[in-house]
């Protein structure tokens, strides 16, 4: 069956306890999570969680009703992909030396990436953008050596003035 | 007014209606314990002689009553030993509520003396769980678990309770008993959609399930049926919902369902699917599932809705008012071809079953001819358990307590026991001699209370079930299902205090009976089984309902 890659957006009581019932969801009924973030949201009350997966329509499907079901969980939504904005952030150490410095810089000025700190042997780089944006940009820098890195996960806002708690399609 | 913890869960608890408890002490319940020996005259506390057997006793409390069934258990191996209990309640959609103690707030993560994170341990098993942090919120943490347990789709809920929350003291506030929160009630256009299908339909079929049971929608079921010459089968959770002796009514359906009740599902063009979830021991393989019929599934739990089956219209509700809505929106059918058909298939089973010789059968009917109406019917899991769901006379509601969804071994004797206190009515247990081996220690919590319980073991010296697939599909091999174990039911019955009887055959069967059923306590009967007799028709591994091991098949194989 034809996967579709989805972003999903909960709003959670923020507790404890509350992000293992959520993932422990995944896990008991085998679908598998690509990515994940958690943090504050403008209440205090509640926390957000931005889950990306790959998914069949009748998996979207239980995958939404089976969150809902979740006593922490106050609200689920499928986010379109082309109705929302999303963003990734990462952070990457590349190899460095006299003779690729220049190139990677440049590299990082065509991305609009930022360099945060600048060793002999290490340049270390954030990058946001979309989670093509930065596979792009790994794609560029994998030639020069990548040291380290660590990517965030999706962080994601439905455009305009639609919020989590407006109609969704799948509502 | 200022209370201790123990008491908060106390009044707590008097407060939502609960006059009866399940349990066993330990020491981080101890002063729970403590506050429940000041109100023994209002909460009754039975002892289990394990905690397994507590808390299959609150799911049986439960089942019969459709009151949620309480249990007490101490940290650790306590809270531990609930697990399959609540597992069995959580498969099967039984309201619950289990409270453990747990070491104190300051102990917790320490790997202190019986300490366990039981919230993490239930998390997959229960609708949802708490850990209590701070006494301020103990009431109504406690108020809230009711109310999860017993809305919508019911299930257990644990409240885990550290003992210095339970020692501390607070402010307390009484408030009312919780009111469940009733499934939605479905759109006009849902019905009228339903109303349409079933216009088109000719070989309509109702199949109901646990669903229908919680919502008391047997009436409605019957009535639709009537109107629109549908024949009703049910899952195995749906037993009891319906007199079985209803003309309508071809019995359960699915793996070891009666034949012409899941022949004519797997023949009808409009399935009315009610309260029922599509479980693989209902539908065997989901690709080949009654394909030539459209699907109607009503059920509180949206999720439920597509999860095994993809249906035609799928409406979360409540399903009995959807039913009777529905009995308005149709207009009255005759379908001759579709009785001509169900009366065929009827008559292939009757000729199947016209075999007095079988002992099995022949125990149950006697049962069942003896046993008056009310009396809770509880099983174990197994040949025993089919045969009982098979051939058992069920003429009231909410009379069959059974592990379907988890299929748990040794369930039955704590539910027949948890009935009783929820009735006040006698309760049969029907158990296979492997069964009872898992949960025969609760013989004494029968003998202490006086638990008018009447036990048959179906002695087979085998595990039956297992062995019968080891008979059709792996050429006779018994690994492990041989169990000549040599035990002496009647005298073991006799060394708990109760009273044990033997039967070598039916007409043994018959006297020991009517002995034991009218003995006030629990009493034993131990009845002789062929080791090869089967369960039958069977679905088999993979197969579909056009192609059951039947009879003859099974014949040639026992040769």
């Amino acid at each position: 069956m034809k996967k579709d890659k989805i972003i999903i957006a909960i709003y959670v009581d923020n507790q404890y306890g509350v992000l293992s019932r959520v993932t422990a969801m995944f896990t008991r009924r085998g679908f598998n999570i690509d990515s994940l973030t958690v943090g504050e949201t403008e209440s205090p009350a509640y926390s957000r969680i931005t889950i990306t997966l790959s998914a069949a329509k009748t998996d979207k499907d239980q995958v939404v009703s089976q969150l809902r079901k979740l006593y922490n969980v106050k609200k689920v939504v499928v986010l379109s992909n082309e109705d929302c904005m999303k963003r990734e952030l990462m952070l990457i150490k590349v190899r460095n030396s006299d003779e690729v410095r220049d190139r990677i810089i440049e590299t990082a000025n065509i991305f609009r990436a930022k360099i945060i700190d600048l060793g002999e042997e290490a340049i270390s780089i954030e990058v946001t953008g979309d989670s093509q944006k930065i596979d792009g940009f790994i794609q560029n820098v994998k030639t020069f050596g990548i040291i380290e890195m660590c990517r965030t996960g999706i962080v994601a806002l439905d455009r305009g003035s639609t919020t989590i708690w407006s109609d969704h399609d799948d509502d | 007014m200022k209370l201790t913890g123990a008491q908060i869960v106390i009044e707590t608890l008097l407060e939502q209606g609960v006059d009866t408890v399940f349990g066993f002490p330990g020491a981080t319940v101890i002063d729970i314990y403590d506050k429940l020996f000041d109100c023994k005259d209002k909460i009754r506390h039975v002892l289990a002689a394990h905690e397994q057997g507590a808390a299959h006793a609150a799911d049986g409390y439960a089942r019969a009553s459709g009151k949620p069934g309480v249990v007490i258990a101490t940290s650790g191996p306590g809270a531990t030993n609930l697990v399959t209990g609540i597992a069995t309640a959580f498969l099967d959609s039984v309201p619950m509520i289990a409270i453990t103690g747990n070491v104190s707030n300051s102990m917790i993560g320490r790997d202190a003396f019986q300490e366990i994170d039981i919230t993490g341990v239930t998390l997959p098993i229960t609708k949802h769980n708490f850990f209590v942090r701070d006494i301020k919120v103990l009431a109504d943490t406690i108020r809230e678990a009711f109310k999860i347990a017993t809305s919508g789709r019911p299930g257990p809920v644990l409240i885990d309770i550290p003992n210095d929350i339970q020692t501390d003291t607070c402010e307390f506030k009484p408030a009312r008993k919780i009111v469940p929160a009733k499934p939605s009630k479905a759109d006009d256009s849902m019905v009228a959609k339903a109303a349409e299908m079933i216009a088109e339909c000719k070989r309509p079929y109702i199949y109901f399930g646990g669903g229908a049971v919680r919502a008391g929608a047997g009436k409605e079921i019957l009535a639709l049926a009537e109107k629109i010459d549908a024949f009703v089968g049910c899952s195995m959770m749906g037993l009891s919902e319906i007199p079985s002796s209803n003309p309508r009514f071809l019995g359960m359906q699915g793996m070891h369902g009666h034949f012409a009740s899941s022949v004519a599902l797997a023949k009808s063009d409009l399935m009315i699917a009610v309260g029922v979830r599509f479980s693989d021991r209902a539908t065997g393989k989901t690709d080949r599932y009654a394909l030539n019929s459209k699907k109607i599934h009503v059920d509180a739990d949206f999720a439920e809705i597509g999860k095994n089956v993809s249906v035609n219209l799928g409406v979360c509700c409540d399903v009995k008012d959807f039913l009777a809505r529905l009995i308005d929106a149709v207009s009255e059918k005759k379908l001759p071809d579709w009785e001509e058909k169900i009366k065929s298939l009827r008559e292939r089973e009757s000729d199947a079953y016209d075999d007095d010789t079988f002992v099995p059968r022949e125990v149950i009917l006697e049962i069942a001819s003896k046993a008056s109406a009310d009396t809770r019917i509880a099983t174990d899991v197994g040949q025993h358990q089919m045969w009982t769901a098979q051939f058992y006379n069920f003429r009231k509601k909410h009379t069959w307590l059974s592990s379907g969804g988890l299929g748990t071994m040794g369930f039955g004797l704590g539910a027949a026991i948890g009935s009783t206190f929820a009735t006040g009515k006698r309760a049969v247990l029907i158990t296979g001699d492997g069964s009872f081996g898992m949960s025969l220690n609760e013989l004494a919590t029968a003998v202490t209370y006086k638990v008018p319980v009447t036990i048959v073991v179906f002695n087979n010296r085998t595990l039956g079930m297992v062995r019968q697939w080891q008979t059709l599909f792996y050429d006779k091999r018994y690994s492990g299902t041989d169990i000549d174990r040599s035990t002496d039911f009647v005298k073991l019955a006799e060394a708990f205090g109760a009273k044990g009887f033997r039967a070598d055959d039916v007409d043994g069967f018959r006297k020991a009976f009517d002995e034991a059923y009218a003995y006030e306590g629990p009493s034993v009967i131990d009845v002789k089984i062929d080791p090869d007799a089967m369960v039958l028709p069977m679905l088999r591994p993979g197969g579909t309902f056009e192609n059951l091991v039947t009879w003859k098949e099974a014949e040639n194989e026992e040769g």
